[in-house]
């Protein structure tokens, strides 16, 4: 194969690959770490972490549903020390590029967070997730409100300081997802993840009740792919200079050049490694294939590739 | 710490494809036999199979998890493993639908396995349901230590008991119960249980079956010397541990309540640490 540039930027965090794990799908990284040599992929963005241990929400947390699948886990986690102490080193040793991911309840959490991790040394950026949609509280999804977004990024922005770039990670249901885009970018997001999960709902018709234990569910997997083209699309035309981090159904290489042509840097890919451990290795090699059968010199040649004027 | 030993117990297992050396039908189910070579010498009783369904162009995107109910590391195939299918929803009737030679894509294997006792204990086997499947290979490994191996299964009614000729060679005893009296006594499978640990020395119940059955039998044990072993059920969505969906409350060593994998810190647990009626429910 010849040698095609795979490299790519979030901010000012260079990455080897465009393939990262997505928030919440690769557990501590041990999991993966028995099936992918974790260093061979663009990065590994842990579980969204909050600032205390989280049991999470009660099962049952998994609904398949015609090419996706519904999660209700309500970001389960060990809290920010812990994770410091415990799972940073393990990605450093493997050699894993990290974004670390944080979710809060106010936006003083995301501070206090972003405090926290400020002197842990070997983080490439921080995504911080305002968009999970397994909390009790619709309210709290801070994604769905530009002020809150804004005051979230805001003060991450400040307590963090100039150095580690910051990727704010949005929700799709929302009615006008750039305003809400260019309202995290103006308070200091350097990239966009996009896109969370979908607000859904399975009903179990033998209890006649919701089926998950949270009731509501978020949507992700193949079936949500065309949302999040098109997000990643419409940002990426009215902000061509912010970079974004794509994810929602990637499951192969055409998928992910999809989102790449649409105006992705860089691809997370969550539900497929669910189905398919070795998942992001293969997606990450199919891109590559594709990029060089389509004439490309670089993955960052295609990017927003969808964009170009109509003579070209 | 748990982490260590998580990240250890599936290192034996591989991502690979097998092929199908047969599948028939028992009764309700289907007994599949699928070739996985030297794979099947990482096996143990209790360890589970993750498994593709519906081929390449399915809109079912996740795996379906089995318990590996026997294992055959010399058969004219190679090594193999037995599965017990119920028919249920769609990936699980894909499944008993692929004959032989139908080549699948399995993770094989994970989870943990049955603890089996240092010394020839009396044990007691409960199987509910197709629930009883991995009690055979259980049951050969346990005899084969010099146990005493008894064996209780239950179902609702008599055509939802599995219970092959051949595994029965294994066990010392084998009484059956059917909820509605089709198949050997009335009653619940964990009905003879009490006076079974008063009348003898047992010193392990393995158990595999709904969690209701698993429940009753902690609450039997509970307070006694006798060691509950369960393989317990949540529905998973990824089999390895990275999508935190099948957990369950366990007690900690240091008397706090956590929410564990099923799929990698069990399916085989230790009953009485299982907070079984917390099952189900948020902290």
């Amino acid at each position: 194969m010849t040698a095609l540039d795979l490299s790519t930027t979030l901010g000012n965090a260079w990455f080897p690959a465009p393939t990262f794990t997505a928030s919440g799908c690769a557990s501590s990284g041990r999991e993966l770490a028995q099936f992918i040599d974790l260093s061979s992929i663009g990065g590994v963005v842990t579980k969204s972490i909050m600032n205390k241990a989280r049991s999470g929400r009660a099962t049952p947390r998994m609904a398949e549903t015609p090419s996706g699948m519904l999660n209700s886990i309500g970001l389960q986690g060990p809290g920010i020390e812990s994770f410091i102490a415990r799972d940073i080193p393990y990605l450093i040793d493997q050699k894993a590029r990290i974004i670390v991911s944080i979710a809060g309840e106010t936006v003083e959490e995301y501070s206090v967070l972003a405090r926290k991790l400020r002197a842990v040394s070997g983080i490439s950026a921080i995504e911080v997730n305002i968009s999970c949609p397994n909390v009790e509280n619709r309210g709290l999804v801070f994604a769905c409100d530009p002020e809150a977004s804004r005051k979230v990024i805001d003060g991450v922005r400040r307590t963090i300081g100039g150095e580690l770039p910051i990727i704010a990670k949005l929700s799709p249901d929302v009615t006008d997802l750039v305003s809400i885009a260019r309202g995290v970018v103006d308070a200091g997001a350097d990239a966009l993840a996009l896109i969370n999960t979908v607000l859904g709902m399975v009903i179990n018709l033998d209890t006649m009740r919701p089926h998950l234990g949270g009731k509501t569910g978020g949507l992700s997997g193949p079936a949500i792919r065309p949302i999040a083209v098109r997000a990643v699309y419409q940002v990426h035309a009215a902000m061509p200079q912010v970079p974004i981090l794509a994810m929602g159904g990637v499951s192969t290489g055409r998928d992910a050049l999809e989102m790449v042509a649409a105006g992705a840097s860089g691809v997370s890919i969550g539900t497929a490694s669910f189905g398919n451990p070795h998942a992001i290795i293969a997606i990450q090699d199919e891109l590559k294939q594709l990029l060089v059968s389509k004439g490309f010199a670089s993955l960052r040649d295609a990017i927003g590739f969808a964009h170009r004027p109509e003579s070209e | 710490m748990v982490g260590i030993i998580m990240s250890l117990i599936n290192k034996n297992a591989a991502n690979v494809r097998a092929l199908v050396v047969s599948n028939k039908r028992v009764g309700q189910y289907f007994q599949l036999i699928i070739s996985i070579g030297d794979l099947a010498e990482n096996c143990k009783p209790g360890n589970f199979v993750a498994i593709n369904v519906g081929g390449d162009s399915s809109r079912m995107v996740l795996r379906r998890a089995f318990a590996i109910s026997r294992v055959s590391t010399n058969s004219l195939n190679g090594g193999t493993m037995e599965l017990i299918v119920a028919p249920h929803g769609q990936g699980s009737k894909w499944l008993c639908n692929q004959g032989e030679g139908a080549e699948l894509d399995v993770i094989v294997p994970l989870g943990t396995a049955f603890g089996i006792p240092t010394e020839p204990v009396h044990v007691l086997l409960v199987g509910g349901g197709y629930g009883s499947a991995p009690l055979f290979g259980l049951a050969e490994l346990l005899n084969s230590k010099g146990c005493r191996v008894d064996m209780l299964l239950g179902a609702s009614t008599g055509s939802k008991i599995y219970a092959p000729m051949e595994g029965k060679r294994a066990v010392n005893s084998l009484r059956i119960y059917t909820e509605d009296s089709s198949m050997g006594q009335s009653g619940r499978v964990t009905d003879p249980i009490p006076q079974m640990i008063a009348d003898s020395e047992i010193a392990v119940i393995y158990s595999c079956g709904p969690m209701a059955m698993l429940s009753a039998i902690d609450s039997i044990t509970r307070g006694t010397d006798v060691v509950h072993q369960c393989a317990v059920e949540e529905s998973m969505a990824c089999g390895i541990g990275i999508c935190m969906t099948c957990v369950i409350p366990v007690m900690q060593p240091e008397g706090n309540i956590a929410m564990l994998r099923t799929c990698i810190d069990g399916p085989v647990m230790d009953g009485s640490v299982v907070e079984w009626d917390k099952v189900g429910k948020a902290l």
